[in-house]
């Protein structure tokens, strides 16, 4: 039993052990005095990080991320919700063949979607940039977002829809105060996790966005030059504190103000 | 009091090849204990959830005090329903819950405390206000998906089988209860379940429906006591079918031969034709006699008592008579299974009580 219980506790250290090291040694060297990664640390500096702020390339591709992140994430949450509202509540004629449709993005190599797009985009002649970047993570993110959704809905009491109905509200009145607040906690998760999608995606953006770098291909063009990479770290460690807050943020918002009842509602969605 | 207050004119409803309901045509009368019964898959349900607007019928038309819903969604009808699930709205508590469905209907912030209040106290949930549905048993959320659908007043109230989910104690004082408050309020309810006893005890009237169609509409004790065909006297309470064939007709009555049995003339209320073979008659246990001794009851026959069961208020007796290759059922207030020696009996039959039936 006792022996047992030690190698789960070694299984577990070396899993989470491989999981986190290589992450933690981002902030570390961003706060080491030197242009290269290598031990011993040659001593401590926020100069990285102040350099983050003269950066105006960085604060473009950061907005520029920001932007393409929260219309793709809105966008495909709608989408998404509304695809997995038909395919959980209702039964029609070619429902495998549109979930298949829709889960395409997630199944095709990214690249050959990036492509695609590529390939379209300009044959339209249209100019790249970050609208066609944003169309491909609408793409990619949607089935992601529908996947949280099913799972959300799937236990959903659709007869709480008919009472709103029965008391007189009509479809949309039924959906903004019924069925909205109940698939909320779904809602959120399927937000943020398209955000994060969206936010850190390297290849459509690479194929698609031209001019106009998003904060991947912004870190991707400055690991060319030595002496820029120490504030790319900086940035990389910056990153990693802001999802993690977003992901608490998330867990915090699902149960603020509610009463225990209404969590275990919660978390049965 | 209008007598045709609902009037369900010819409606169908087909699922693809199934006909759920089935060219079924009636009234309800205003003010009415209505109960629609059958087994599950009868169509009841489904003609509940026509009346409600979740389902539009495949042919016919739907009328509600004189205007025709057909066509209606759920929201423009006079129509309120109480579901089986109860479907509490979980993240409202109950006072918003019974609140929901008052914002259309243009009333003052007074004329609402007013009618919340009154229909908690009518269902005696004064106190439970800040409750959420997780937090009541399920007698509570009962009653507040009853003040819910009450609270808007409506013409009608839809109940789909709302005492299924509770134990048997609180079944039959719920019963008891939703009886006397609608002979207090005056609404007329339309309520479902396939429960025989709770429908003939509760009801003004019952429909009895199976595959999709009405096999007897009446009042309760005209269910028990006169059904119109072996569906409904099957279904209400317990019966013992004897194969018969009629002779010939003698005014109200006529002859018939039972098998095993021998002749006899029975009231033929149903007016079964002469010469049938496609009959049987009806015997209900109770309105048998058992005896340890002979009787000069129409019928009487000597018996073996095969199986009993005592049920506290009655004890039921499965018999075999010589002759008649089929185990009868009677029951009786007066002998337990402890009554009789070498389980010998003597049972005895009225023509008065025989109902004769028509088979399909």
């Amino acid at each position: 039993m006792n022996e047992k219980n030690n190698s789960l506790l070694v299984y577990t250290l070396i899993y989470f052990g491989f999981l986190y090291i290589p992450v933690l040694f981002l902030p570390i060297f961003s706060f080491n005095d030197a242009n290269y990664m290598s031990f011993p640390l040659a001593g401590f500096t926020t100069d990285h990080y102040e350099e983050m702020w003269s950066k105006r390339n960085l604060h473009k591709a950061l907005w520029a991320s920001v932007k393409v992140g929260v219309v793709a994430s809105v966008v495909s949450t709608a989408i998404a919700l509304l695809a997995a509202k038909a395919f959980v509540r209702y039964k029609f004629r070619g429902q495998n063949v549109s979930y298949g449709a829709i889960m395409m993005p997630f199944l095709i190599p990214e690249i050959i979607l990036a492509v695609s797009i590529l390939i379209i985009w300009i044959n339209l002649g249209f100019p790249l940039g970050l609208v066609p970047v944003t169309i491909g993570h609408i793409l990619f993110c949607t089935p992601f977002a529908m996947l949280i959704l099913i799972a959300r809905i799937e236990g959903f009491d659709f007869s709480l829809e008919e009472a709103s109905r029965d008391l007189g509200e009509n479809a949309w009145g039924t959906f903004y105060r019924v069925s909205l607040p109940l698939y909320l906690p779904g809602i959120i998760a399927a937000l943020l996790l398209s955000f994060i999608i969206s936010f850190d995606e390297f290849i459509l953006a690479f194929f698609l966005s031209g001019s106009d770098a998003t904060l991947p291909m912004y870190m991707w063009n400055q690991m060319r030059f030595v002496k820029k990479l120490p504030h790319v770290l900086a940035l990389g460690a910056v990153i990693i504190v802001f999802t993690t807050f977003i992901v608490l943020l998330a867990f915090w918002l699902r149960n603020v103000g509610q009463g225990k009842e209404k969590q275990d509602i919660a978390i049965k969605l | 009091m209008n007598e045709n207050f609902i009037q369900i004119n010819g409606i169908s409803k087909h699922f693809g090849n199934v006909k759920a309901v089935d060219d079924v045509s009636f009234s309800i009368k205003e003010g009415e204990f209505f109960s629609l019964l059958g087994p599950s898959g009868c169509g009841k349900t489904t003609l509940l959830r026509l009346l409600a607007g979740f389902e539009y019928p495949t042919n016919g038309n739907l009328l509600i005090d004189g205007s025709d819903i057909t066509a209606l969604p759920p929201d423009k009808r006079p129509t309120n329903m109480v579901f089986q699930n109860y479907a509490i709205f979980p993240h409202i508590n109950v006072e918003q819950n019974i609140k929901f469905g008052l914002r259309k209907l243009g009333l003052t912030d007074d004329e609402i405390k007013k009618r919340v209040d009154d229909v908690l106290a009518l269902v005696k949930l004064e106190g439970y206000e800040e409750r959420f549905s997780g937090q009541l048993s399920g007698g509570q959320r009962q009653r507040v998906a009853l003040a819910r659908a009450l609270v808007r007043q409506p013409k009608v109230l839809l109940l789909d089988e709302p005492l299924g989910a509770l134990d048997k104690k609180l079944r039959d004082e719920m019963q008891l209860e939703l009886r006397t408050l609608q002979k207090e309020i005056g609404i007329t309810f339309v309520f479902v379940t396939h429960d025989q006893q709770e429908a003939i005890s509760m009801s003004d009237r019952v429909a009895v429906m199976s595959e999709g169609k009405i096999q007897q509409l009446s009042a309760p004790n005209e269910l028990y006591k006169n059904p119109e065909n072996i569906f409904v006297s099957d279904f209400i309470g317990e019966t013992n079918f004897l194969k018969a064939s009629t002779k010939s007709k003698d005014g109200d009555q006529i002859n018939v031969a039972i098998e095993d049995l021998g002749d006899f003339k029975v009231k033929n209320n149903l007016n079964i034709p002469e010469n049938s073979s496609d009959v049987v008659c009806s015997v209900r246990p109770e309105s048998m006699m058992i005896s340890r001794d002979k009787s000069d009851w129409d019928i009487c026959l000597e018996a073996k008592i095969n199986q009993t069961s005592y049920l506290g208020e009655m004890t039921r007796f499965y018999v075999e008579v010589s002759g008649i290759n089929k185990v009868i059922t009677v029951s009786s207030q007066h002998f337990d299974n402890q009554s009789f020696d070498n389980n010998t009996c003597f049972i005895s039959i009225s023509l008065e009580d025989i109902s004769l039936l028509q088979k399909k």
